[in-house]
């Protein structure tokens, strides 16, 4: 596997452990970054594989706390960014209920980069989709002009300032990057093999229906 | 542990001149914020700060949910860079702590593997026909406010101080994983002795809460959060700070990054609303701040203009608190003056809005 992240991530992990005692994701999943780590280092690609395929690599939240306090200067969550490229490159991620989740990931904030330039707009945290932002946050999106119009004279229109339009200029220029450099790839890899997925599981392809299920289905196995 | 350790974690933060990138998260929850950096910089410190149209997000949130691959963040950074050196800048400051994380992330990989710098350049030319140069300093823009600390200090109208006790107001602060987890020496005082908002809180007066999940996560976690049937994880760890930090009953939070500020007032409503728990003083939520805002009260902004009707939690405990004059009848007046309604009342919130405000109908 040539990921640099996976160089900089692994060099000799002794087990000690001291990444899962500070892991968020081992707090509340059944997850634990040493294991993980112990299997990478064994190099059995049938182990690896198995990995690949499984919910454990999706469970990291890539906080990096388990960074600074490995005293070998290992990074797990560098090697799980890692595993996760390659499972989508392979489309090992649509055999796990949380690999599968990728599509959401990719239609919503993926999505939403190429169309805005931006991760989320305010638009995009619809209050169905997210309840717990609070009633705070449904009358900001009921008064959107009246409230971002405080404190930008930019929004939605082009020009400096808080939640402006991105140019068709500047849009331009980020999906030739996206087409240059395999983003436009991998966003396409993760909708084929998602689509390939959904009707071997009785969907009618990655349809609106995949799509939700995806996004809201907990099997509660997880920890 | 001495007290004096973040010492051991310094860095340099350039005076003046920065080409300022926005915030995704930032730009959405706390517009008002990213107004007021500006403002300050620009008119109470007298610096030069420039507000581009033409970046775009870093796709940071899509990188570290694993959707943007890494040569993709790399070419859309350097574009980044290419804009600032073509404003005619050098110092770099983002407003966002994932961004920033990824951007030290890049230039120590660019050190470390020189060809995937080479690639990068090349991609860009590619794709855009731009070059790029590296900024010569990169900073978050909290670094820029704990570097003006004193001049602020100096300017300040109001203090983190109780004003009817004169006993200064307990703080937590949270800094944020990406800021110095992913390299401890390009944040003030590290992972491990946090210091870029305690040197602020320190400076305008107040007194930092240290408490034992100090250092945990907010509980973001990207997937974890941006897919609806992962969210048990990010306010379970949110969850998980509050219960940590409640004992010592602070005055409030200030956090570093948009992510955090916003998880941990989101789920202060949350868990109110499912299990009727509050956190803070009198059954409400513990009032939550960006350290723009922070500065901004100490500097004597209105609490208003600084966007702070935009928390779930009520600030108005705090804006008494700390003896700030304001109209509270404001707070729901749209941009022409004019009443837009209020939001529903919520179990975190201080009191019935709809008593408070009916005069306004």
């Amino acid at each position: 596997m040539e990921d640099v992240r996976l160089k900089e991530g692994l060099k000799a992990c002794m087990n000690c452990g001291v990444c899962t005692a500070v892991c968020p994701a081992a707090a509340f999943y059944n997850y634990d970054p040493r294991q993980m780590i112990s299997i990478v280092q064994t190099r059995d690609d049938e182990a690896i594989e198995a990995l690949l395929k499984s919910d454990t690599i999706w469970y990291c939240g890539e906080c990096m706390s388990c960074r600074p306090r490995c005293p070998r200067g290992n990074t797990p969550g560098y090697v799980i960014q890692a595993l996760r490229t390659l499972s989508q490159k392979l489309g090992f991620f649509v055999e796990s209920e949380k690999g599968r989740q990728q599509l959401a990931i990719k239609r919503t904030i993926g999505d939403n980069i190429l169309r805005t330039g931006y991760c989320l707009t305010p638009k995009a945290i619809r209050p169905d989709m997210h309840p717990e932002q609070g009633t705070v946050w449904k009358w900001i999106l009921d008064n959107d002009k009246e409230i971002f119009g405080q404190f930008s004279d930019s929004y939605g229109k082009e020009g400096a300032g808080a939640l402006r339009k991105v140019s068709d200029a500047t849009l331009e220029e980020i999906h030739r990057i996206f087409d240059i450099t395999g983003g436009t790839e991998f966003f396409n890899a993760i909708e084929s093999h998602s689509d390939r997925k959904a009707r071997e599981m009785g969907y009618n392809g990655a349809d609106e229906e995949y799509f939700r299920d995806v996004y809201t289905h907990n099997s509660n196995e997880h920890y | 542990m001495k007290r004096s350790s973040w010492t051991d974690y310094q860095k340099d933060i350039a005076d003046d001149n920065y080409y300022y990138a926005r915030s995704c998260i930032r730009q959405n929850f706390f517009p008002g914020s990213e107004k007021a950096f500006l403002n300050i910089l620009s008119k109470d410190l007298g610096r030069n700060i420039f507000d581009d149209p033409l970046h775009t997000s870093c796709t940071g949130i899509g990188y570290h949910s694993d959707i943007v691959p890494l040569p993709t963040i790399m070419t859309v950074v350097a574009r980044q860079f290419s804009l600032m050196a073509e404003a005619g800048y050098e110092n770099f400051t983002s407003s966002c702590i994932t961004s920033f994380g990824i951007y030290t992330e890049l230039l120590n990989t660019w050190e470390e593997f020189p060809e995937l710098e080479e690639q990068t350049r090349e991609a860009l030319y590619k794709a855009t026909g731009r070059e790029f140069a590296k900024p010569k300093n990169l900073a978050h823009t909290s670094d820029v406010i704990f570097h003006h600390r004193e001049e602020i200090a100096r300017k300040a109208k109001h203090r983190l101080v109780n004003a009817h006790t004169g006993e200064p107001l307990r703080v937590v602060e949270h800094i944020g994983c990406h800021y110095a987890k992913i390299f401890p020496k390009s944040g003030i005082g590290g992972s491990e002795f946090p210091y870029v908002l305690a040197g602020m809180v320190e400076e305008w007066g107040g007194e930092v809460v240290d408490y034992p999940e100090r250092r945990h996560c907010c509980g973001f976690g990207f997937r974890n959060y941006l897919v609806q049937a992962n969210r048990g994880y990010s306010i379970a760890n949110s969850h998980k700070k509050l219960e940590s930090m409640s004992p010592y009953r602070p005055d409030f939070i200030v956090t570093n990054c948009p992510g955090c500020s916003m998880f941990l007032d989101k789920w202060q409503y949350t868990i109110a609303e499912m299990e009727g728990t509050t956190y803070g003083q009198n059954g409400c939520g513990i009032p939550v701040l960006t350290y723009e805002e922070m500065a901004g009260l100490v500097l004597g902004y209105d609490p208003w203009e600084l966007g702070m009707q935009m928390h779930q939690v009520d600030v108005e405990p705090l804006l008494g608190k700390m003896g700030i004059e304001y109209d509270p009848s404001a707070k729901y007046l749209g941009r022409n003056g004019k009443y837009i309604g209020c939001p529903e009342s919520a179990i975190v919130n201080s009191r019935a809005k709809e008593t408070l405000y009916k005069i306004k109908r």
